[in-house]
């Protein structure tokens, strides 16, 4: 999980991503910002995240999106 | 016919509710579905066998796709497999199946929408170069909906290859929700989820009843007063041959834009509202989009479900293709952020804003309009930088309101460039109209009367003036979050009653129709 923040602080610096529950609804992540998330994890975590995941509810979170790595981990 | 006329609000409508009424709910699908394909045939006749073979291909492919997937896992209950062979066997079966299918399906479209500009483009090429050849174009009829169903069409087969969602083995599901007659026509583009209230056959109720028909005369309000008001205008500028210069051409595309946006959200109003009769809850397609702060934001406001569409299967699965995926990383590490995902983000976005244009019609101004609305955002995503040092230097708060007008003057002039260019008839006259608004540009037509020689009168630009007040005022309550019908709900009967029979009177009294007026064509029925 702190590797996944240190990705987030790293491409898109202040945001509460701690506490906010509405990263793409809110539009603190564009689809630019999506895109070098999508890629920065597959990078570090080395899992294929398939577009079909890429949902607004899968990157609300920080924890949404831990939950989506961790889900495609164990599909591997 | 439109779903802003006589025949649909008060005949087809009123009847279909009846009777779906009278049905048993187990049974009340079969009383959509016949009504939807009646509908279709009303509008297109023996074309609606297109509708049925889209229909019957979804069907088969998603059943072949789930037998597919069947034998995979089959296989790999056997002993002694390769799995990750067995997975790439079928997944690669599955694939060709869905590449198939989207050839199909796409080239149906192109058959009905862009052979003719297809083979009128291929006639030029061949005069340029020197050779005597010329293909005979006919121009097809196209079945109503074309262009929707067959996105909604491309979005199951996609969803199901992807397991999204499962193969739909009940066909008159998958039937009626690529037939649903109040959306059949223009929208708003929907995804099958095989749960939806389309087929639980629910009550038509009080609740339900009144916020339908609200929001109806809402689109009403909208389409009959505003927009079908403004077309005249839009006719005399935008006329080939027509010769007007200055103010008044800007004027003119002013007014396009403004009719565009009445008309087309009217009758998403009404669309969603007839749903709602139903007990079905439509995507909405419009959110306050000239609210927006720039105008990337806009196209998320702005026909939602089109570019929802567009994001989700052509954005994303062209950004994030392997060989995108890795120039991001690799780029992003030498130029940092803001440009890593830029290359990758842009070769998507042109992708997505030629098909956007393209889909509206087969027209090089359509696909002018794309690549314009590519640039505006590209060069939005460069500037964006450079935009915010800039103010924080100079200490303006982007928050606060006068920034705020500014920036939505800016954004409204620039959708405006964009919609002269999608309304002009050609791409050399769309330039033509651009290069005019700077003849003879003065300040001074807005008084000195030129403007009331458009086919409008002082009488006309009061009511348009006051019915956008009233959206005006609308708008910014839904933006702050209000639930505007809810609300109205809570008030006494008579209050409640005083507002609808004031709007009603308000659409009989001042609606543009009669002699003097000519009600606009549904324009998104025809992309």
């Amino acid at each position: 999980m702190e590797k996944l923040l240190e990705i987030l602080e790293e491409l898109k610096p202040d945001v509460d991503y701690k506490n906010i529950e509405d990263l793409v609804d809110g539009h603190y992540l564009d689809s630019l910002t999506i895109l070098s998330l999508v890629a920065e994890i597959e990078d570090v975590f080395e899992v294929e995240i398939p577009t079909v995941d890429i949902v607004p509810a899968n990157f609300n979170s920080v924890e949404a999106l831990w939950n989506l790595i961790t889900k495609l981990q164990k599909d591997e | 016919m439109s779903y802003l006329s006589n025949t649909y609000l008060f005949l087809i409508l009123p009847v279909v509710i009846v009777v779906y009424s009278l049905f048993p709910k187990k049974c009340r699908w079969v009383c959509l579905l016949v009504a939807s394909y009646l509908f279709f045939y009303m509008i297109s006749g023996k074309l609606l066998a297109c509708l049925l073979f889209t229909t019957l291909h979804c069907f088969v492919y998603g059943l072949l796709v789930k037998k597919y997937d069947d034998q995979c896992s089959e296989a790999l209950l056997e002993e002694n497999v390769d799995k990750k062979e067995v997975k790439k066997k079928y997944k690669h079966k599955k694939k060709v199946a869905l590449i198939i299918s989207i050839f199909i399906q796409v080239g149906l479209l192109f058959v009905y929408k862009y052979m003719p500009f297809f083979l009128g483009n291929v006639n030029t090429i061949a005069k340029w170069v020197g050779l005597d050849v010329e293909l005979k174009i006919h121009k097809l009829i196209a079945p109503i909906g074309l262009s929707f169903y067959t996105l909604e069409a491309l979005a199951y087969m996609v969803d199901v290859y992807q397991g999204k969602i499962e193969g739909e083995k009940k066909i008159h599901k998958l039937a009626l929700f690529l037939a649903f007659f109040p959306q059949i026509m223009e929208g708003p583009i929907d995804r099958y989820d095989g749960e939806s209230a389309l087929f639980q056959g629910n009550p038509i109720t009080y609740e339900g009843l009144c916020y339908g028909c609200q929001r109806i005369l809402y689109g009403l309000l909208k389409k009959i007063v505003i927009a079908d008001r403004l077309n005249s205008v839009v006719k005399c500028i935008f006329a080939v041959g027509a010769t007007y210069t200055g103010f008044t051409v800007f004027f003119g595309a002013v007014c396009y834009t403004v009719m565009l946006y009445m008309e087309f959200s009217g009758t998403m109003d009404v669309i969603v509202g007839s749903a709602e009769i139903f007990g079905i809850k439509l995507p909405e397609n419009f959110r306050q989009p000239f609210f927006s702060k720039n105008i990337s934001e806009f196209w998320s406001r702005w026909h939602i479900t089109l570019g929802a569409w567009l994001k989700d299967y052509i954005f994303y699965p062209v950004s994030l293709s392997k060989g995108m995926k890795g120039l991001t990383v690799k780029i992003r590490k030498k130029l940092g952020n803001q440009f890593g995902p830029l290359v990758a983000g842009s070769v998507a976005l042109l992708c997505v804003w030629l098909l956007n244009g393209l889909w509206h019609g087969a027209g090089w101004n359509y696909i002018f309009f794309g690549i314009y609305h590519f640039a505006l955002i590209l060069f939005g995503n460069v500037l964006e930088p450079v935009v915010k040092k800039l103010a924080d230097r100079l200490k303006i708060d982007r928050t606060k309101l006068p920034y705020r007008i500014l920036q939505a003057l800016k954004l409204f002039i620039l959708v405006v460039i964009g919609e002269l260019f999608f309304r002009a008839e050609t791409l050399s006259e769309g330039f033509r109209l651009f290069s005019a608004i700077f003849e003879n540009f003065t300040l001074k037509t807005i008084w000195d009367g030129s403007l009331m020689n458009l086919g409008l009168d002082i009488h006309d630009f009061t009511i348009i003036g006051i019915t956008l007040v009233i959206v005006f005022v609308m708008s910014v309550l839904k933006e702050k979050g209000m639930a505007i019908r809810e609300t109205v709900a809570k008030k006494p009967l008579p209050v409640r009653w005083v507002l609808y029979l004031a709007l009603i009177l308000f659409i009989v009294i001042f609606g543009a129709y009669g002699p003097g007026y000519k009600a606009i064509d549904p324009i998104y029925a025809n992309y």
